[in-house]
């Protein structure tokens, strides 16, 4: 299936698929025409005429004919490919399938190929985003599905062409509403939607590409959007460089990542070193970026590997200023990266060099004597087995032994102390072995090469097992970490309730690195303890002052962070993007110790950023029941509202034909007028019903607005029409100008607002007194207004009678009210935000009732747009 | 004329009986869908009464299959007064809603104008009170005077004249005369027959020929 899709209505979609199915056909193929909407233009019609057009299939629909697309007739003629137009048209009542997508995907199923077209705002998921700039709802929605299976081909013409084409009446709209979409096709419109359209295609075309990496399992860089890996190292310079990265994958609104490639060399780190990585991982993640720490052999190929796992478009490295000659030897690692990332985009930074930092650890390490002196033994105990065996075999032979002292200082302590005992090795076969023997001149050339044989050969192999070494070292840790991981993650899974999940997480925490734990959660009145281990834990003045300014900023506070260092505990932030949804304190068990070693931070913080998808999954279940038992409690009151209006209104139903039954047969004057009282009380009885329904369901919340543009003229004519009986007697002076704007309002709460009102007034008004109707459209908005003329209302009362069941002194029970009319009046207009007063009016006396619609409700439009 | 009554409440069934066979029709009654169809098939009624709320289907779903069987007049009788039920079941091709309680009368009145319209269009000339309307010839006359209509004007009168009495939803004229893209923008709608109205009406604040049926639609009566 091949989509065409366009930004607008008017870019050449129709065109472009019938070009492509006109090339189809020139190459032999079977092509026909399933729909394709011409309107009338010349130039698509003439395009349609190469083409086998299958006929529309002609419904009757109450005795008007629409015209479908003949998908039986398709099926029967079989075709290889067919064009259908407008994928989101919505078929005729009555067709097999309500929606021609729908067609379109039982023709796929029978093995034809489709040809057809689509505009971006069609498309489901960007309905929302489409109408909240274009302020124009489109119904006929096409689900992404269908873009996922489909070939995607954007038919793409400038905005200002488009509107140029529109001007020249090249684009189709019915003509009555060129004015209404004159905003539609604004050039702001136009490239938001054209965007919206690249954009979906490009998403489309990247989800293809995976479902296709995945079938054939390729290795290679595929990313059909762009994807920011950005390396990071434990040097100081790193925060910048993920700043950097930050910055580019918001300029391409890309996803990010910051990774960390743990090689051999981590593990010489000192404390500084693992603090400043885990403040500058910490930092990617506060920028909204991932994190990653991937053990591997080498930088370069664990960076190339990862990057190519993570369909990493954009690769962020920085270059620090090292001496050529280092270089020269070594290699530059951006070089050899360029080298191994194909298809990655790479942007180097340059950054100082801040040399010297490391070393000193690494010295401190270094200058520790045991290693050393187990070396030094170690090769004692070879030179004395070597000069008691060397009576037996050759010197040469004799040599290989002192490989062992180098291999087992190299495995057991490193490199340096394997470096230094090779070099003892070397000089001591020399001092002990070489003749002449107690010197370190060597006489026979031939022993010279064995000398310096041996040296090598005992710094070679000390360097490979000092690296076997550091790499099981690593491996043993991720392993490590991975399984703390684990766990975590399956226990804060099992939490069957966030109380649950908060000492799950505390008790983990605690468990693993050995510390105190708090949790904290935002509440109305601040940071509130709800986990605790041991429970004993209590936060004071200053751990609070710490995990509320932690709650409220999303950074940590307290011991070991740049704020509020005085508390003993240090608190992390569990988020998602934004949201803060609790603070995790940690604590050393005795007071004065820091809280957490500095190592021990990335794992930490892969802890918490589980907590914090475990806490945000309860949350989010936790609303979905609520929101569960809100819907299955407004399903009942909707089933409960209407099984009692039903069984209400049944027997009214017979009661009422049963009158007009009788009302037909010729009855003596006594029995009329008795029938004809039954009648009056029947219909009284049945207006009392529909108030006593319409009260509960305002009651109850289950008013469902349906909102829309009405023209007071029609909605007050139909009201009167409906209380013709009740105001018998008193003239309508309606006051409606003709040129009254249009409101927002419910069609249905309107009418029985417009009754009640009316009701109302028929039933207060003076006899034979005019009930007048006005509506006036003010500087803030539009009212409605009702005035009758009798007793009027009691003054300073005049609102209290929209109170439920209120009824005045005077205005006795023969006027057959049912006090409800006006509650419901108040309710009805509150959920249509429509406002509603009485006024009490003197010469002549009465009462006015005013309904207002505020600015923002009246419809603007202009009454000649459709002349 | 046979009149099929589809209603699960047997009081309503026998009291529908008597006033429709006072007025000279045939009465045949089913209690639920299931009789209701094979009635519907075997008996060839010219006009069905349907109760939405039946006991074994909603009576919704039974609209298109009864109208199905001959293209009867079809006129729903509910208890539900929700305006988007009303308007689903005159989209689905019933021809009028009566909510109950109803006046029997009423009720007649409306059966007879379905039952003269029910599967074809009206005549090619209408005479709607002091408007003639003349189709063919797409000339409109208030008292004999000719009355000059703009296009869209003409057309939404000349469908509401194809089915007079009946009342066709706002999604229906929107349809026919502005297509489907535009089945939701009523305010188009309001603003025609407003036009409608100031040319025709005697007074367009009482309109008597374009009649709103309040968040359904609009019918032309004579």
């Amino acid at each position: 299936m091949k989509l065409f899709l366009g930004a607008a209505p008017g870019v050449g979609k129709t065109y472009e698929m019938l070009s492509e199915g006109a090339a189809r056909l020139r190459e032999g193929e079977d092509v026909v025409v399933g729909v394709v909407e011409t309107h009338g233009r010349q130039e698509t019609e003439a395009l349609t005429r190469p083409f086998e057009i299958v006929p529309r299939r002609v419904s009757d629909h109450h005795g008007r004919p629409l015209s479908e697309m003949d998908i039986d007739a398709i099926l029967v003629r079989a075709p290889a490919l067919v064009l259908v137009d407008e994928l989101a048209h919505s078929n005729a009542p009555g067709s097999r399938h309500p929606k021609r997508w729908q067609d379109v995907e039982e023709l796929l199923t029978a093995g034809i190929d489709v040809y057809s077209t689509v505009n971006i705002q069609h498309v489901e998921s960007l309905n929302d985003v489409v109408a909240s700039f274009t302020k124009v709802r489109v119904r006929e929605t096409v689900p992404d599905h269908m873009l996922e299976q489909a070939d995607i081909e954007i038919v793409d013409i400038p905005p200002d062409e488009l509107i140029e084409r529109l001007k020249d009446g090249k684009v189709y709209v019915p003509e009555e509403a060129s004015r209404a979409l004159g905003h539609f096709f604004s050039k702001s419109n136009l490239s938001a939607l054209r965007e919206l359209a690249l954009r979906r295609a490009a998403q489309a075309v990247d989800a293809q590409m995976l479902d296709h990496l995945r079938a054939h399992a390729l290795a290679g860089n595929f990313a059909g959007s762009e994807r920011v890996l950005v390396a990071v190292s434990e040097r100081p310079e790193a925060e910048s460089l993920v700043r950097a990265a930050k910055r580019l994958a918001d300029a391409m609104r890309a996803p990010w990542t910051a990774v960390h490639v743990e090689t051999g060399r981590s593990s010489d780190f000192g404390a500084p070193e693992r603090e400043r990585l885990a403040r500058t991982l910490a930092l990617a993640a506060q920028l909204g970026g991932g994190t990653a720490s991937i053990p591997a052999t080498d930088v370069v190929s664990g960076l190339a590997a990862y990057a190519r796992d993570y369909r990493a478009t954009q690769l962020v490295l920085g270059k620090s200023s090292r001496s050529w000659w280092f270089e020269l030897y070594h290699g530059s690692v951006v070089d050899r990266v360029v080298r191994s990332a194909e298809g990655v985009a790479i942007h180097v930074l340059p950054v100082a060099a801040g040399i010297g930092v490391r070393h000193r650890g690494r010295w401190r390490e270094g200058l520790e004597a045991r290693p050393y002196l187990w070396s030094l033994a170690m090769v004692a105990a070879t030179v004395a087995a070597c000069v008691g065996l060397s009576q037996l075999l050759d010197l040469n032979n004799v040599a290989m032994l002192f490989l062992l002292p180098v291999l087992a200082a190299a495995g057991r302590f490193g490199l340096r102390p394997g470096l230094f005992a090779g070099l003892v090795s070397a000089f001591a076969y020399n001092f002990f072995l070489l003749p002449p023997l107690y010197t370190l001149s060597i006489n026979n050339p031939e022993n010279v090469i064995a000398f310096f044989v041996l040296l090598i050969v005992a710094v070679v192999t000390s360097q490979l097992a000092a690296r076997m070494r550091a790499q099981a070292e690593l491996a043993n840790r991720s392993a490590r970490q991975n399984a703390a991981l684990a766990g975590f993650a399956q226990l804060v899974a099992e939490a069957a309730s966030p109380d649950e999940l908060a000492r799950a997480i505390c008790g983990e925490i605690a468990r693993l690195f050995h510390v105190d734990t708090m949790l904290f959660m935002p509440s109305p009145t601040g940071a509130a303890l709800v986990a605790a281990v041991p429970g004993a834990n209590h936060p004071d003045q200053l751990d609070l002052a710490a995990a509320n300014w932690t709650l409220e900023k999303g950074k940590p506070a307290g011991r070991g962070s740049d704020t509020l260092t005085a508390s003993d505990w240090l608190l992390q932030p569990i988020a998602k993007g934004d949201k803060v949804l609790a603070a995790l304190a940690v604590a050393h068990a005795d007071p004065g110790g820091a809280p957490i070693r500095s190592d021990e931070l990335p794992l930490l913080l892969s802890l918490v950023h589980q907590s914090a998808l475990a806490m945000d999954r309860m949350q989010l279940a936790e609303a979905m029941r609520e929101l569960d038992v809100v819907r299955s409690r407004d399903r009942l009151r909707a089933a409960l509202l209407s099984s009692v209006g039903h069984d209400l209104r049944t027997p009214l139903t017979t009661i009422r034909s049963a009158i007009g039954e009788l009302a037909q047969s010729s009855l003596d004057p006594a029995s009329a007028a008795i029938v004809d009282a039954l009648d009056g009380e029947v219909g009284r009885l049945n207006r009392f019903v529909a108030n006593l329904l319409d009260m509960a369901r305002a009651q109850a919340g289950a008013i469902k607005l349906a909102i829309e543009p009405i023209d007071l003229t029609d909605a007050v004519a139909s009201a009167v029409h409906d209380v013709r009986k009740t105001l018998d007697g008193h003239e309508i002076i309606l006051d409606m100008p003709p040129d009254l704007p249009m409101v927002r309002a419910d069609p249905q709460l309107l009418h029985h607002i417009l009754i009640n009102l009316l009701d109302n007034a028929g039933r207060y008004a003076d006899p034979g007194t005019p009930v007048r109707i006005a509506a006036r459209r003010g500087p803030d908005g539009l009212s409605l207004a009702i005035r009758d003329e009798g007793p009027g209302l009691p003054e300073g009362k005049e609102m209290a009678v929209f109170e439920t069941f209120t009824r005045f002194d005077g205005s006795d029970r023969s006027r057959g009210g049912t006090g409800l009319g006006l509650a419901i009046v108040r309710d009805f207009a509150t959920a249509m935000d429509v406002a509603v007063r009485a006024e009490r009016c003197g010469d002549p006396q009465g009462a006015r009732f005013i309904l207002s619609w505020p600015d923002r409700l009246v419809v603007r439009i202009d009454p000649e747009m459709l002349a | 004329m046979k009149v099929l009554i589809v209603d699960d409440e047997p009081q309503i069934r026998r009291l529908l009986g008597v006033a429709l066979r006072r007025a000279g029709h045939e009465v045949a009654e089913a209690e639920d869908a299931a009789s209701a169809l094979r009635l519907a098939k075997g008996e060839r009624p010219a006009a069905i009464l349907l109760d939405l709320g039946l006991p074994d289907r909603d009576g919704i779903e039974l609209i298109p299959l009864l109208k199905a069987e001959g293209d009867p007049a079809l006129i729903i009788l509910s208890a539900r007064d929700a305006t988007e039920e009303k308007v689903a079941a005159l989209d689905l091709g019933a021809d009028d809603y009566v909510t109950k309680p109803f006046d029997s009368e009423e009720l007649l009145a409306r059966l007879r104008t379905a039952a003269r319209h029910a599967g074809r269009r009206g005549e090619e000339r209408l005479i709607a009170g002091e408007i003639m309307i003349d189709l063919a010839a797409r000339r409109v006359e208030r008292r004999g005077e000719e009355v000059h209509l703009t296009r869209k004007e003409f057309a939404l009168l000349a469908e509401l004249a194809a089915y007079p009495g009946r009342v066709l939803t706002h999604g229906q004229l929107l349809r026919t005369i502005w297509g489907p893209a535009h089945e939701k923008d009523i305010e188009y709608l309001r603003v025609v027959v407003r036009n409608l109205r100031q040319k025709l009406e005697e007074d367009a604040a009482r309109p008597t020929l374009i009649v709103n049926d309040p968040g359904v639609g609009y019918r032309l009566t004579r």
